[in-house]
């Protein structure tokens, strides 16, 4: 700043501390929560201080899920289909769409703007308003209750498209035809030069993926109906929804406290590229 | 839009457009296509024939008072959550840009809740809230207010509102701060020389060229509360209590799932396209202006 | 090695003509400069020759072998780019080794190539660098490295220099000619500079609006433009212009403002109108020939010579002189000076070419 204020700086500061506490809030309570037994929970007001249940609790919610009268199954194997949801949805985005940004930056053909177009167009087509519809086609496909269900309607993405499309356009000419001049076709140029230039922007695109996929909700709710293909995400509302889960708040929350350290360590570790990724996505 | 030396081959780009295509056919264009197609028709009760009705399905909905009440609710919802989203966040980067200590560490500790899922963003909030076990419900009713939102609907509204300013402060945090880093050293400077405190810099010269920043923001958040939201209005209130928390696109969900009615629900998922189109179609216009600058 | 022939070779898109019909013959071992300014159609006629752009019409010949249809790597060719084009991701030695790796090459053999290139060019102790770690000199070598690896029939050079600084730029100039005599393999090289064309090119194209306005040795260009542009491109400071009209028996011409300067051509010329035109160091204290008022409106001392702008009497527009450092002059002065009838260069006015 261009002058000293020195109460406007502690203001600035005072507000910003305020708004981390605000933010952290919701998560520290429910962290002291699950470190409680059932019992401490069914007294108002909930504990503000840890207790030592955690352990115990975590083993419970991670292996044996919320008991038998629960609506879900081990909290241990949704974190694995939504890591494998997540996963998927990130690595087959990225796949399919450097390779049909690279067809479209790159190679001039008929089709190229209508495929172009075709792709963009996906882009005001959010999953959320043509559930029914795209429920059936997976249904008539067989894949409900399945991994391909649950990632490949998802997997194409007109915003990872345009984040490579994007970076090929910064990407110097002179470099494709130094290429071809040292003898390299279409596929070798795309392996040899592009991928390996591309890998800041796989890292972006990964982490925005990932996320995505690990926090999809609708989608899993409509198209698993079997608990061994729960994710998370809609576990942890269908517990939550369940008539006796107040008892068990302690173990609930532990639960929602799992479903999002997965994808918070990834945006606090890979920030930079996290930050990349969301600002560059949507230009 | 393309390289000025192109390959080309007669088969590869196809090829390698093939995946996405596919994928975009089957699960985006097809379905989308269905929508319109059921929107025109009413199948009988055995779903065994259905027939053409125009736009029966559409006046039908527009017709239907808890249609009406979910876009009002919609609207207040989304409102609610754009202002407050978007000043929380706008307040927040203003003062991390004015900090040079600990920026980053501020910067860090305010954005992680973006890659929390409005799902549990609502259900850590709607424990805080809980009327049984809830830590604030508990001190509203020490303090003499009766706070139950599964009974008070603008109670449960206010707790998705407050799940979703939490959930989307981080995004419009960072395009905020991003914005206002991008704003030459040197105008700040000039105006500091010119006369100018820092709250009339702010409103004068910051601000001005932070709108192109907002009103982008504004759209994405709109779109936002339109269609990711509905993940904590199904976690936390399940559109209840009455309809007090029903948006639009939860009751497209409800009346697919539930109510079964094809019809209805293709006509609302249209009406819902239309919206996202025109929102996106704002939001290219807009981008094609910035870059045409 | 081989020469390269271009025959009556064309270049539109779609309807519009960027190169109307360039014939060259590039000999063996030959250092060719196509110069002009930018837009003219110079770097299009080299991307046509390394293959990277198509051709409209007429033939490219490498080596004899027409290649009009032949892919840049079949086509024997190697090219140094403006921004060096240094794969970005690559140590120096694998940008160098990439074409020979492509091509199969045995290991070794990369290996003996890359030292060797990198022996020549003093790179020996940057091979495993990236290119970010370098300097623009060193990078525009490794551009140069990666050409000399692949023992071309041809190197083409993009405007190569054009991103270093003057300094840098002279010292790369003389380092690309002494590679030249060592390898003394055929080279095209395209510029906007005239001074690195005088310099490197064995003969220069100087090229204009898609035209090759005159082909031949930098000299022969400097001493006898073939038309107005060539002479109005080549030369620092720029020739002088005069439109003026020949007279009775082509031994003068009449200048428009009332001045006869007296000519040596032939007889066929009589009675044109012209653009006369003489290079600012031709106008000389007490030589031969035409007396000159230069009415002295500006002067530019550069040391060794001193430069003198003003207007001719009995001429119109402005002219400039290149006099020796020596010279005391000062604004408003009228300088005696002298002009050779055989320094006179005589341009047809309409069609630009020369009588």
């Amino acid at each position: 700043m261009v002058e000293r204020r020195p109460i406007l700086t502690f203001f600035a500061h005072a507000t910003l501390i305020l708004g981390v506490v605000m933010v952290a809030l919701p998560v520290y309570v429910t962290l002291i929560a699950s470190t409680h037994d059932q019992a401490r929970m069914l007294q108002a007001p909930v504990p503000l201080l840890p207790g030592d249940h955690f352990l115990e609790n975590l083993v419970t919610v991670l292996i044996t899920g919320l008991g038998a009268s629960q609506a879900a199954p081990p909290v241990g194997m949704m974190l694995l289909n939504s890591l494998v949801m997540a996963v998927t949805i990130a690595t087959g985005k990225i796949a399919i769409s450097i390779l049909s940004a690279y067809a479209i930056v790159y190679f001039r053909f008929p089709l190229r703007m209508t495929f172009f177009w075709m792709i963009f167009i996906t882009l005001m087509l959010p999953v959320e308003v043509r559930i029914l519809p795209t429920f059936k086609v997976v249904a008539d496909l067989g894949m409900l209750n399945s991994y391909a269900g649950l990632t490949v309607p998802l997997i194409a993405s007109a915003t990872a498209t345009f984040l490579f499309r994007q970076f090929f356009l910064t990407v110097p000419d002179e470099l494709l035809e130094a290429a071809r001049i040292d003898g390299a076709g279409p596929m070798r140029f795309f392996v040899d030069i592009l991928l390996p230039l591309s890998r800041t922007s796989i890292a972006a695109l990964f982490v925005i993926q990932f996320i995505y996929g690990w926090n999809q909700y609708l989608w899993p709710l409509v198209i698993t109906t079997d608990e061994s293909f729960y994710t998370i995400v809609m576990g942890i509302a269908r517990m939550v929804n369940v008539v006796d889960a107040a008892a068990r708040w302690n173990q609930v929350m532990l639960a929602a406290l799992l479903a999002m350290v997965p994808p918070v360590i990834v945006v606090v570790v890979m920030q930079r590229q996290f930050v990349k990724g969301l600002v560059e996505t949507e230009k | 839009m393309i390289k000025r030396v192109a390959f080309d081959h007669a088969w590869l780009p196809y090829v390698l457009v093939a995946p996405q295509l596919a994928i975009t056919i089957a699960f985006f264009f097809w379905p989308a296509g269905q929508a319109l197609f059921q929107s025109v028709l009413i199948e009988d009760a055995f779903g065994l024939s259905s027939k053409f009705v125009w736009f029966e399905n559409f006046e039908r909905v527009f017709g239907d008072p808890n249609y009406l009440n979910a876009a009002g609710v919609t609207a207040v919802f989304a409102s609610c959550v754009t202002v407050a989203s978007l000043s929380i966040g706008l307040l927040f980067a203003v003062m991390a840009d004015r900090v040079v200590r600990a920026r980053h560490a501020y910067q860090t500790f305010l954005i992680w809740p973006y890659a929390v899922a409005p799902a549990v963003a609502g259900v850590l909030w709607g424990f805080l809230f809980n009327p049984t076990v809830g830590i604030i419900s508990w001190i509203l009713k020490q303090s003499g207010y009766n706070w139950n939102y599964l009974l008070d609907g603008d109670q449960a509204m206010f707790l998705i509102v407050l799940a979703s300013v939490w959930n989307r402060v981080p995004y419009n945090f960072l395009f905020f701060l991003a914005g206002l880093q991008s704003i030459p050293k040197s105008l700040i400077e000039a105006a500091a020389i010119d006369g100018a405190g820092p709250g009339r810099r702010f409103w004068t010269i910051v601000f001005p060229l932070l709108s192109p920043t907002a009103f982008f923001l504004m759209v994405v958040t709109i779109i936002y509360t339109f269609f990711e939201t509905f993940s904590v209005v199904h976690a936390v209130t399940g559109g209840g209590p009455g309809k007090a928390t029903e948006i639009l696109v939860f009751k497209v969900y409800s009346d697919s799932f539930r109510a079964l009615d094809l019809g209805g629900s293709a006509a609302q998922s249209v009406v819902l396209m239309a919206i996202v189109v025109s929102l996106t179609v704002v939001q290219f216009r807009y981008i094609e202006r910035r870059v045409h600058y | 090695m081989a020469g390269v022939d271009l025959r009556g070779v064309r270049k539109s898109y779609g309807e519009t003509a960027v190169i109307h019909g360039v014939d060259c013959a590039v000999g063996d071992g030959e250092f060719v400069v196509i110069l002009g300014p930018s837009g003219c159609g110079k770097s299009t006629l080299l991307r046509m020759v390394a293959g990277l752009e198509t051709i409209t019409g007429g033939e490219i010949a490498i080596a004899g072998k027409v290649v009009n249809q032949v892919e840049p790597k079949d086509r024997n060719i190697a090219m140094v780019f403006q921004n060096y084009a240094l794969y970005p991701h690559m140590s120096v030695r694998d940008n160098m080794a990439y074409g020979l790796k492509i091509r199969g090459m045995a290991r070794a053999e990369i290996d003996r190539r890359v030292r060797d290139a990198a022996g020549i060019l003093e790179l020996g102790h940057l091979l495993d660098r990236l290119p970010r770690q370098l300097s623009g000199g060193q990078r525009q070598r490794v551009a140069m490295g990666r050409a000399i690896v692949r023992e071309p029939d041809v190197f083409l050079f993009d405007e190569p220099l054009s991103n270093l600084d003057a300094k840098l730029r002279v010292q790369m100039r003389l380092e690309i000619r002494k590679l030249h005599q060592r390898l003394r393999t055929t080279s095209i090289y395209v510029t906007h500079d005239q001074v690195e064309a005088m310099t490197l090119g064995d003969r220069l194209i100087v090229m204009n609006a898609g035209i090759a306005e005159q082909i031949g040795p930098p000299l022969e260009i400097y001493g006898r433009p073939e038309t107005v542009f060539v002479a109005g491109f080549i030369g620092a400071p720029a020739m002088n212009f005069l439109a003026g009209r020949v007279g009775q028996g082509g031994k003068s011409v009449h200048i428009e403002g009332g001045l006869e300067l007296a000519a040596d051509h032939q007889a066929g010329a009589a009675g044109r109108t012209v653009t006369v035109g003489f290079r600012p160091e031709d106008l000389v204290r007490g030589g031969p020939g035409n007396a000159v008022r230069l009415r002295v409106d500006l002067i530019e001392p550069l040391g060794a010579d001193t430069l003198v702008h003003g207007s001719i009497e009995g001429g119109q527009g402005q002219v400039t002189a290149r006099l020796p450092g020596t010279q005391r002059l000062a604004a408003g002065e009228v300088a005696a000076l002298t002009l050779a009838a055989d320094k006179l260069h005589l341009f047809d006015k309409d069609s630009g070419k020369r009588i």
